[in-house]
Order: structure tokens, then sequence, then C-alpha cells
């Protein structure tokens, strides 16, 4: 194999798997350590930075950095990333003066924002201090899209929505609020430089073509509908036994939801395995800690209705089968079928998105399922001055994900606003390599590994937190097991780097490391290399870290994928060929701004 | 300083014929200095046993005093040990495998330890041929007392202070050639191919086994014009053989080149293979062993490999014809039978 090249951003950025996985690639071992630090504002800024709503991150996010998480490959459970960002949240001090304050200087470029959610409003806050005018276009009474719309209170207090969604406003955006956009011709015809349409999937599917639908009439909701009026508080109860169908995130919130509105029986009813339920794993066992059964492999058959009342529906019985491509088939059991009653009956089985309002001669083309199609690097339309972000880009996705992509199209419609090329010299991400070194064996990171499990976070009383669908059912980590779980993160991104040069074979390194790291042997094809390391190296998404050829026509071969990051190989190194450099990697953001 | 080592380990490390993966054989974390060879040595001995299928609790480790007598704090933490006095673990030796022939015993010593203040102890557990492993971690200093010459420092070799030994140094390994000794070897810290299944074959060797282990201090005696230092041994390496250690009830999948290997055929059933031979050299004949040896000193080699083993051997436990059974599982009638029976030997010796 080729020597390693280290100064590839990507290189380093990758063994930060929690950062890497991040859409938004938020430094998650630099804020932790912070908070572990107790220094919440300064944590909290590092997300504000890179994710823009920390506080709604930290309690809704679908963390795709946990599943990455280095810590759950060495023992049982990924470090809790997504509950330390909302500690950060709930502990910084004043952040208002750390934020960019208007008025800025105006560019003289107006942008139009349709729709106020969180691609939205990332766009916003990356393109409001550089002097752009922002006329954000939203149909709902306030900011936020589904963050509003479609996440619970009882997940996501509305003060802290309002506080996020305040900052970003607060930067001299021009909202205009209860305001539907009809007409995409009519937004070309104002005059914008440029247009971002961040309308998120708005469209709930429903069962239309399943008996009985017609009939039963508003007792049957589609699931992301119901979320909105709840929220809204257009609806304030629902009856005693709720079906909810579907099981994805959506589905959780419904059937939790309708537990505070009086649901009794509420059953969650889906079509698959409960193991390929698309809902986050934390999301359904909170659901089911509120009493809420979950049936799989059940397939809605028909709504049985009686005298035009909606008595129930009639499931089939199915089992899941695979064929050799893993692709799944639910072949019916034979067994009869099952009735559940029902007083009502939510439709969560997905979502997408839906642009009625875009008129098809204006040159925004879309593609045969009705998606805008897109440079995928730069968000751009092909009608050239209109960008999509989020949900509307691309299908429903997550929150973090709108986010991303809102920085990416405010690259963008900055680069195009100074007519600059939108796919080639788009800006680098911003690296340093820092020395950790303080002294003889001392770092200034904390390198001890600790062994602790996972810390649960503390949730509120079942029976109250049943009565009141404002009341927050997590209460979230105090200081204390905050620390403890800060403690826990493995420091990912404090890098082992190897200089060839100084190296002189004295095999510490080797003798030291507690996972197996390191190997120092002939080099090969990376193929026949994996093979003969001191230890397994099967994961091939883990680089393998080469040196250049030593002394003794070895090279040193460092897997990354179990590495502690605990320094000892570095401690144990009597030249220094080992070395402990903090990495920070942030994304570019428009106009090279940097807010932490 | 780190003085605690995390407590993962690689998720699919390998787990021996007992179930155990090699975390079970380590020790405390090193206080030694960074980059020692000792550690390497400590490495070596951790992945020898790992690989033998020791039973932690079947071997006893002993030591002097010493930098090299400190690593045995460093591997084998569910072992036996006895951190003896200076330069006297042979005697502590010589007491416990008397006392008890089932345990596994390894020797740890230092050049100081064995060369200079131990040295009337060495040879004579030697010439008794105690069954134990010997190693010797040879740096040619006293790393301890900040890097003084050693009595192995070889002559006009310079240690950090600069200064070129004037005396002539002591070849452990031929010193224990003459003496008799069934096994002996020498090894580089830096070569752990070699060391580790020399490590093996000593263990399974039934009688004195050294090893001489040169295992460079780096701080004192890593530089220039050192005859101990990591590039000098490299420069200057050269090998009897490559040694292959294949243990009982294991089957030989290594294939090797015809007419240039040997296999040496151990006791208990396990084989010391050979291969890459050296020329004009038996491993069986301690002739022609020491004749390598002197033509590797006066050429200015680093002579590694195993340099001699003697196969039909006899042990200290076997030349004193003592029982079998190790002495705390015999009954208090079998190690004290009375005054009756001390009247009889008393009376046939009148």
């Amino acid at each position: 194999m080729n020597p390693t090249n280290i100064k590839d951003p990507e290189y380093f950025h990758k063994v930060v798997d929690c950062q890497y996985a991040c859409p938004a690639h938020t430094p998650v071992p630099e804020y932790i350590r912070l908070i572990a630090a107790e220094r919440y504002t300064e944590a909290y800024m590092i997300n504000w930075e890179s994710n823009v709503f920390p506080g709604v991150l930290g309690r809704t996010c679908d963390r795709p950095c946990e599943p990455a998480c280095r810590r759950g490959r060495v023992e049982e459970e990924p470090v809790a990333i997504c509950r330390l960002k909302r500690v950060a949240a709930d502990y910084k001090g004043d952040v208002k003066n750390l934020m960019p304050k208007g008025p800025f200087t105006p560019n003289g470029k107006k942008i139009a924002l349709i729709g106020g959610g969180p691609a939205s409003l990332t766009v916003a806050r990356d393109l409001a201090p550089l002097g752009y005018e922002i006329h954000l276009f939203d149909e709902q009474p306030a900011g936020g899209g589904m963050m509003r719309s479609q996440i619970p209170s009882f997940r996501l207090p509305e003060s802290v929505l309002n506080e996020e969604v305040g900052y970003i406003l607060d930067l001299g955006i021009h909202a205009q609020f209860r305001t539907y956009v009809s007409s995409m011709k009519d937004m070309l015809g104002k005059g914008y430089d440029a247009i971002f349409v961040g309308t998120g999937a708005p469209r709930g599917r429903d069962l239309n073509d399943l008996p009985g639908r017609q009939e039963a009439g508003d007792h049957i909701q589609i699931g992301i509908e119901f979320l909105a009026n709840v929220a809204f508080e257009h609806t304030s109860k629902i009856g005693k036994k709720v079906l909810v169908l579907g099981g994805g995130n959506t589905a959780m919130d419904c059937c939790r939801t309708s537990r505070r509105l009086g649901g009794e029986d509420v059953k969650v009813v889906v079509r698959s395995p409960k193991a390929e339920m698309k809902a986050s794993p934390w999301e359904i066992e909170d659901a089911v800690h509120e009493d809420i059964p979950i049936y799989e492999n059940h397939v809605p058959k028909s709504f049985v209705v009686e005298n035009g009342k909606l008595k129930g529906m009639m499931f089939e019985l199915v089992r899941a089968e695979y064929d050799e491509k893993g692709k799944r088939k639910l072949i019916p059991t034979g067994e009869p079928d099952v009735f559940f009653e029902a007083d009502d009956v939510l439709i969560a089985v997905g979502q997408e998105n839906a642009f009625p309002w875009v008129e098809r001669d204006l040159g925004i083309e879309f593609d045969k399922w009705e998606v805008p199609i897109l440079n995928k690097e730069s968000f751009q339309s092909t009608l050239p001055h209109v960008f999509f972000g989020g949900d509307a880009a691309m299908g429903p996705k997550n929150v973090i994900t709108a986010v991303a992509q809102g920085h990416t199209a405010a690259v963008s419609i900055d680069l195009f606003c100074q007519e600059k090329s939108l796919t080639e010299g788009r800006p680098s991400p911003l690296t340093n390599l820092i020395h950790q070194k303080m002294g003889i064996h001392e770092w200034m990171y904390d390198s001890s590994v600790a062994s602790d499990l996972r810390y649960q976070v503390p949730h509120a009383d079942k029976v109250k937190s049943l009565k009141d669908r404002l009341m927050e059912v997590e209460l979230g980590y105090d200081d204390q097991l905050a620390f403890k779980e800060a403690q826990r993160c493995l420091n990912c991104d404090v890098q082992t780097v190897f200089s060839t040069s100084r190296c002189i074979e004295c095999d510490a390194c080797v003798d030291i490391c507690p996972t197996d790291c390191i190997t120092f042997t002939e080099n090969g094809e990376e193929e026949d290399l994996r093979n003969r390391l001191s230890a397994p190296a099967h994961e091939l998404d883990q680089d393998l870290y080469v040196s250049e050829e030593l002394p003794t026509k070895r090279v040193m071969v460092k897997d990354e994928n179990v590495c502690l990051h605990c320094g000892l190989c570095a401690e144990r190194c009597p030249t220094a060929a080992w070395d402990m450099h903090k990495y920070l990697y942030n994304t570019a953001k428009a106009g090279g701004m940097k807010y932490a | 300083m780190t003085f605690v080592r995390p407590v993962f380990r690689h998720p699919e490390s390998p787990t021996n014929r007992l179930g155990y993966t090699r975390k079970f054989y380590e020790g405390a974390l090193s206080t030694l200095c960074a980059g020692c060879g000792h550690d390497s040595v400590s490495g070596a001995i951790i992945q020898a046993c790992f690989e033998m299928a020791v039973e932690p609790h079947r071997v006893a480790k002993l030591s002097g005093i010493g930098c090299s007598s400190k690593t045995p704090a460093y591997f084998l933490a569910n072992s036996h040990g006895f951190n003896s006095v200076h330069g006297r673990m042979p005697s502590v030796a010589t007491g416990a495998y008397l006392a008890n022939r089932d345990l596994m015993y390894i020797g740890i010593s230092g050049d100081g330890d064995s060369a200079s203040i131990g040295m009337g102890q060495f040879v004579h557990a030697i010439r008794r041929n105690l069954n134990i492993t010997y190693i010797i971690m040879n740096n040619g200093c006293y790393g301890l007392t900040k890097g003084q010459d050693s009595a192995t420092a070889d002559f006009g070799s310079k240690s950090k202070a600069g200064i070129p030994n004037m005396y002539q140094s002591i070849d452990m390994a031929g010193l224990a050639l003459e003496l008799g000794a069934s096994f002996v070897g020498r090894s580089f810290s830096g070569d752990k191919e070699q060391l580790i299944p020399m490590i093996k074959a000593a263990m399974s060797h039934p009688g004195f086994a050294l090893i001489d282990v040169v295992s460079p201090c780096v701080t004192f005696n890593n530089n220039q014009g050192s005859t101990k230092s990591y590039d000098y041994t490299r420069e200057h390496i050269e090998t009897t053989a490559a040694v292959d250690f294949v243990p009982l009830m294991s089957e030989i999948t290594a294939q090797y080149e015809e007419g240039n290997s040997i296999n040496v055929n151990l006791h208990d059933g396990s084989v010391i293979h050979l291969s890459k031979l050296a020329k004009d050299w038996d491993p069986q004949d301690r002739h022609s062993a020491m004749n390598r040896l002197y033509h590797a000193k006066a050429s200015g080699e680093v002579l590694t490999g195993l340099i001699f083993i003697d196969t039909e051997t006899r042990d200290l436990h076997s030349l004193l014809n003592t029982t079998d059974t190790a002495l705390n599982s015999l009954g208090k009638e079998n190690l004290c039978p009375g005054s009756s029976v001390l009247e009889d030997i008393n009376a046939a010796l009148r």
C-alpha cells in the first residue's frame, strides 16, 4: 500500500466516526470535551455553527452519529452524543452576544426562502450575516416547519424551538408567516436573485384503496396532519381506542400523542417485522414504556364501518421472507385475519414532498417521481437561480440532513450571486491539527478511557407526563451525569500521528496498544496486509494508516477501527514518532464565516 | 502519565485452548522508560504464554533487582511471583523448584543482577540444572542507577556518558555453554518473531534454559558507539537459524526448504524446527556451538537464535532422585516420618 496521505483533510475526518457520520459534520468530540469542562456556552456555539439547532437536535435528532461511535465497537453502547448536545443547550450562558449581530451591511442581493423549516432557516442563518436581504415565506403561524408541526411538545418544548428559531429570525430576516406560496411563477416574477425551496415533505400517504376508507370519514386521519392539528391546538382529544398504522418515528409520535389526548388503548400496527421498523429504537422504547403495544407482521386489509361509524380494522397476518438479494416479501401465513377495535385510526405510513404550487413550464424539471432534478453537489435546480434543500430536495430524511443541505445550498447561493462556479472550487473545509503534548507523558486532553456504561437520561414520572402533552418526558442529564457520560467519549479527534523518520522500531507501541491496532510488517496489498495484522481487520470501511518504509524494510500499519485514542502508543514512544494531535474539521460555511 | 491501561481489548481478540485472551496474561502497566527493550521482552513472554495456553496459576516468576527484575510486575498478573534480593534470584528459584516441581519457573534477571552481583548464584544454578527458563534482559548498563557500564558491556562500547568501556565483557551465553547449560539461546528484544518461539522452546525444555536477550536501554545506552543499541544490534545481527516452535499435539503446517533445516524433538513431544541453518553448526553439539559463538564474537556479529540444546539432559530433581510429588501435596507422615525413621538412618550410617 502507498503511505497514507494524512494531509488529505478527509483522512483524519473519517477517523472521527461520529463527526463523519453527522450530515452537518458537527465536531462532536470537541464539544463533548467542553461539556466535561463545564464550558457549556462554547460547546453550544460549536454546535450552533454546524447544526444551527442544538437544543432541538439535542432532543430530537435521528443520531446518525451514535451508531458510528467507536465506543459501540469496544463496548455495548455508544456515547449519548445527542443528549450531551442537549446538556450544552440546557446549561449554556448568554449566547446571543456570541452570534453575529445585525444590521449587516447589505450586499444588494435579495433571496427568497420558501418554507420556514430547518433547511430554510439554515440558509437564512448562513446568508444573513453576509448582507443578503432574506425574505422567508411559510404558511404556518411561526417558524420551524416540521419541527413545530410534527414533533410533539412532550419531546420538544415550544420554548426551546422558539428560542432557536428566534436566534435566526433576529438576524434581520423578513419573515412572512401565514403566507402560503401558491405559485412559483409569481415568486420568480418578484426579482429575487435566488430562491431557495425548503418546503419539506408535507404530504402524508393515505390508504385510499382500503375498503371502508371513505365511509369512516374523519375518524381516520393522516399522522402528520393529526400532529400538526394538535400542535396548533385544532385537535385536543381522541377516542379511547386508537390504532396507529406505520412503524416510523411519526407513528411513534402519533401513538404517544394519542395517549395524552385520551387514548387508553393505543396500538401500533406495522406490516413488517419489528426489527425492520424505521422508527429509532429509543422512540420505540419510549412508546412501549407508555404501554403502547406494537403488533408486527399485520397488513391492513379493511376498515370496518357499521352504520357509518368506524368500528375497527381487519389485518392479514404475514411473515417476512427474503430472497438471495435480501429483498423482503411479505407472505400471508394463512391464519385467520385479525380484528382490532378502534374509535380512531391514524395513518403514518410515510410522507412525500409535493409541489402542486410549482408550475411545470418554468424550467424547473422534475423526475418521474415528481422530485426536482438537482445537482447533487450544489442543490441547484435546472432553473439556475432556484435551489432546493431538506426534505423538499431528496425526500423525507431528518432535521440534521436538512440543516446540512441548507449549509450546502447557502454556499451555492453565495457563489451563484457572486457569479462563481458552483461545482468547481467550492470552499474546502477548515481544518487544524494541533499538538496535544503538554509535558512528558502529559496531554492536553483527558486520555484515560472510562469504563463506565452508558448513563440513562432521567425521565419524568409517567403518570404525570401522560396527563400533559406539553410536559417534556425527558428531563435531560444533570451536570454530574453529563460529566460522567462525556468522559465516555474516546476523543477520536485526537489523532495518532506517526512520523517514519523518528521511529526506532522498538516495538513499544505494539506492546502497549490495548486493542492491537499497530503492526510492523512487510508492506503488501491492502487485502493481504489486512490478514497479517496483530488483530483481525475486517472492517473495510475503516482505513489502514500505513507509514513510509522503515530502515528494516517494514512499514507501520495501524488499523483505525478500534483505536481507543488513549495515547499510550505516544506515551510509550521514546522518540515521539507517535504523537497525539487534535484534528479540528469544519465544513465551509457560506462566505467563509466562522460562528464559534 | 497513564498508570491504568484501558479495560477494552480488540473485540475479536483470539482465545487460546483454555479460552483465555491475551489480556489474561498481561500485568500492570510498565513504569520503565518509554521504548525500553524490557517491555518488548515482557510482551514476548505474554505472547508465548498465551500461545502455549499456559495456566497462569501454574507459573512462578522470580526476579532479583534492577530494571529487568521489575518486569515480572508487567506480565502474568495471575501467576505467582517473587521479587528477591539483588542477584539472589537463582537461590530462591532453587528452593522454590525443589519444594514444588509442579510449577513452571520463569527467572528474570539483568546483566547487573546475573553478571555482577549474582554471578556466583547464576553459575551454580546452571551447574545444578534447575528446570527454569532463565531470561537475562541484557542492556550492557546499569539503567536503574543512571547507566554505568555493566559487566556485559563490550570492550570499547560507549554509553551515553561517552567514555569507551575499558574492560572485557562477559558473554553470558558463552559462559552458560562452558558451564554445561542444556539450553542456550540469544535473542533481541526487537525481534519478536525469533524471541517468542525461543521462549516457548525454553519453557518446554526440561532443564536450565538460558535466553540472553539483547534489550537496549533506550535512555542510557542507545547512542552512537554503543554495541547494545537498537541500531547497532540491527546492523550486526546474525542468526544461527530461524526458530519455529511446534508444540505437542499440533500439526506442522509451515513449509520448509529441504536440506537446510532440522527438527529437534523435545521430551514432551514438541518440536523445535530450525531452518536457514548457519554453516558448520550443529545445535546439539556443544563444541560446534562454542565455535560458532567464538567466531561471531571475533567478527563482531551479534549472534542470535538457538545456540545449543541438549535434549537428553537430567534436571536437578532427577539427579537427586527426589519424590515426584510437590512437597505441598505430601502429607505430614511423609514429610516428617518421625524419630524412629531418623534413628534408622543414623544407625545405617554408623
